[in-house]
């Protein structure tokens, strides 16, 4: 049985004009995911920056301004509040307007002097774990730089020089490394919102029983149904990927010949996705859900927010059945390290393979809603 | 208003909701999902990160530092090197992620008085966990250098998640990302459903009133997302353990104005749009996203650009996790959040007031 082109263009013609007709959804399907990679491209980071410092200074001399001072030149802590009574920072830590208090005790600068031991107290509000891990490590070393370029006869020798380098990444710009996700996280909602609905909607119009007594077969109904999606979401796809680049600078070190073919058949996939799920509801309500379903899972277990290495090895067996996943693993390394196909080609088969299975248990659902209308 | 006419509005609803049992059970099964994968599936927390060691100097003092590293939980050394080669392939083939290389003579040279130079490379293609790690062995070797004679101590607490597990911090946080989604799509197809299937019309020819059909719709949604914070929160409780020293009395009352909140954006969104494809991209757009990415769920807002933090402050979530987490770790009430309750409020007066005003313009 061959496939009738002219029956597919004209079917692929009226969902262009459904999708495109309304200015609403033009403006959600071509100024929607712009607005949203500035926004997430900018939200998405693990380093910090701005912590909210609060200060207790009972000592209030030249020597612990300096070292309040010293939080505040590394960029990483903000002075959101000062104050010489402790029960005042315990406020701020409550309301949650200081992450990190610093309390510099009365003999501070004599003690410093004078050779004495001497503490400085850092609380750390632990309810921002993430946050309270990082800043806490940062606090120690400022405190502990300022101890050995203070102590008496002008600095303490010794100690350890640590020197850090980090490889494939210098700077350790998470930017470079979640943008990437952000951008296969939009186009798997694109490809999904516009067809996770599409089936159903025809059936709960009545216009699916028209449709099937046309002589339209399933697979070029399907394949109408997914050329439309899947242009839109090419435009998409190269409208933020050129504004990653431009924009946020993101170094595109991609060989096309990776690129072009991961991103078809992850867009053929999200597409596929969206059809199984339309082709399972019998509401669009139904179906709208049953697509945040697949649409939880496949962002949590890609490894967008968390390393796959460091779950649990059953979620990590999990990851292999994610698209996202292999999109994601693609879409880093050609964009960071510029990695050829020898290294991805198990990725890219992976997405053909999830992709066409996909697309094979869409089309068999849709043969048997046919077959019983 | 009359309550018999809101009455008959809100049981023809949920007569519809339960002759969908598959969208019912999804209802249910949707905030499942999302804590057992934020549960189970990760947790925040770096542990046990894959470090190789280069040591050079085979000296008491190396082993103190190296011990440092790995009694510190964060680190556990899956290899010993024994040249500089071996450096460069465990980073490559990825066996560490962190290699520390400790010169030759570190014990004579640290009792000399030197400042000793020790090396530490990462593995930076994960830009996320190298970070962490990159600060976790920053905080070691500070640590370390201080015991060898200096005097001023820092010295840290954490408050409120002493052990700084991610759950804590995570469980009370998707708390507001469950409501937000089950919200959004709960409500966001109602109104749209009905002008779909021309029902509205039939709706509109009643007379019932906008005020009644909006809070009619509203009532059984309110029931389901009630009953989904009840799990939920008994779930954080006695499944992941994570401590509730606040009150419960307050969670439940601010739980529910952010759930008007939510659920009346929701029926804006599905009566000013009238398709239901358009409301869930809408919905999906406005809630869930921001909820899950402009919150201070997972990323601090603090380290966010000026723009993006102003823009959080119209995303009703940061509020709502700010609460949720206030009271599960820190036990603090009204007294200490009443702006968050006050944003919380005007948040569902205004959804509310959008709601009723966009379905006035299309009764008339």
């Amino acid at each position: 049985m061959t496939l009738d082109w002219q029956r597919i263009l004209e079917l692929s013609r009226k969902e262009s004009v459904q999708l495109l007709r309304d200015v609403r959804t033009r403006m959600l399907i071509f100024v929607a995911p712009v607005i949203q990679l500035l926004m997430f491209g900018y939200a998405v980071r693990t380093d910090i920056a701005n912590t909210a410092l609060y200060v207790v200074d009972r000592d209030r001399t030249a020597e612990s301004r300096e070292l309040v001072d010293a939080f505040l030149t590394t960029g990483y802590f903000t002075l959101v509040g000062a104050s010489d009574r402790p029960g005042d920072l315990v406020g701020a830590l409550d309301a949650g307007r200081a992450v990190v208090g610093l309390e510099i005790p009365a003999d501070f600068t004599r003690a410093v002097q004078s050779a004495q031991p001497a503490a400085v107290q850092l609380l750390v509000d632990g309810a921002q774990s993430n946050t309270a891990t990082v800043a806490q490590g940062y606090a120690a070393l400022i405190v502990g730089a300022y101890a050995r370029t203070h102590a008496p006869g002008g600095g303490v020798p010794g100690g350890l020089d640590l020197r850090v380098r980090a490889w494939f990444n210098p700077t350790l710009e998470s930017r470079a490394y979640n943008v990437p996700g952000v951008i296969a996280l939009l186009i798997l909602l694109m490809c999904l919102t516009l067809t996770s609905l599409a089936v159903v909607r025809e059936r709960e119009f009545g216009t699916l029983d028209q449709l099937m007594v046309t002589p339209l077969q399933p697979r070029e109904f399907l394949l109408g149904k997914t050329l439309p999606v899947a242009l839109v979401a090419v435009v998409d796809l190269a409208i933020i990927t050129l504004l990653a680049v431009t924009w946020f600078g993101i170094p595109f070190r991609a060989p096309f010949l990776v690129m072009v073919p991961a991103s078809l058949l992850y867009i053929l996939t999200g597409i596929a996705l969206g059809l199984l799920i339309s082709t399972l509801a019998q509401t669009q309500q139904e179906a709208f859900m049953t697509m945040f379903l697949f649409l939880l899972p496949s962002i949590i277990l890609s490894g967008f927010f968390y390393p796959i290495t460091s779950m649990p090895v059953v979620f990590q067996w999990l990851t292999l059945a994610n698209p996202v996943r292999h999109y994601l693993t693609v879409v880093r390394a050609a964009f960071l390290r510029g990695e050829g196909l020898a290294g991805l080609w198990m990725d890219v088969a992976a997405l053909g393979v999830i992709g066409v299975a996909m697309m094979a248990t869409a089309l068999w659902r849709l043969r048997r809603a046919a077959g019983s209308a | 208003m009359t309550f018999r006419r809101l009455w008959a509005v809100a049981r023809k609803e949920a007569t519809q909701l339960r002759r969908d049992p598959r969208s019912l059970a999804l209802a249910f099964a949707l905030p499942a999902t999302l804590l057992v994968l934020f549960g189970y599936a990760i947790s925040l927390d770096v542990r046990n990160i894959d470090l190789a060691v280069w040591d050079q100097s085979r000296s008491e003092a190396s082993r103190r530092l190296v011990s440092s590293f790995t009694s510190s939980g964060y680190f556990r050394v899956v290899e010993h090197l024994e040249a500089s080669a071996d450096v460069t392939t465990a980073l490559e083939r990825g066996r560490a992620l962190l290699v520390l290389t400790i010169p030759p003579e570190f014990e004579q040279r640290l009792a000399r008085g030197d400042r000793v130079p020790v090396q530490i490379l990462l593995d930076g293609s994960d830009a996320n966990t190298a970070t962490i790690a990159r600060n976790y062995a920053q905080a070691i070797a500070g640590r370390f250098a201080s015991r060898t004679g200096l005097l001023l101590e820092p010295r840290i607490r954490i408050w409120y998640n002493e052990t700084l597990d991610s759950r804590n911090m995570i469980v009370p946080g998707l708390i507001a990302v469950i409501m937000s989604m089950i919200a959004a799509m709960l409500t966001a197809l109602t109104i749209a459903r009905e002008w779909e299937r021309g029902t509205m019309e039939q709706l509109a020819a009643t007379p019932v009133r906008r005020s009644e059909v909006v809070l009619g719709k509203l009532l059984p949604y309110v029931g389901i997302g009630v009953l989904d914070v009840i799990a939920a929160v008994a779930a954080g409780r006695l499944v992941f353990d994570v401590p509730l020293r606040g009150s419960m009395v307050l969670l439940a009352a601010l739980s529910l104005i952010f759930l008007v909140a939510a659920l009346s954006w929701g029926i804006f969104v599905s009566a000013a749009l009238k398709s239901q494809l358009l409301a869930t991209q809408a919905a999906l757009l406005t809630t869930y996203l921001p909820a899950l990415l402009l919150s201070g769920f997972i990323f601090s807002i603090a380290a966010m650009p000026l723009v993006l933090r102003l823009i959080t402050l119209a995303v009703p979530a940061r509020y709502f996790v700010t609460i949720t987490r206030g009271i599960f770790l820190k036990d603090v009430g009204l007294a200490v959040l009443w702006p968050e309750t006050l944003a919380l409020v005007a948040f569902a007066v205004v959804a509310a007031g959008l709601a009723l005003r966009s379905f006035r313009k299309q009764l008339a």
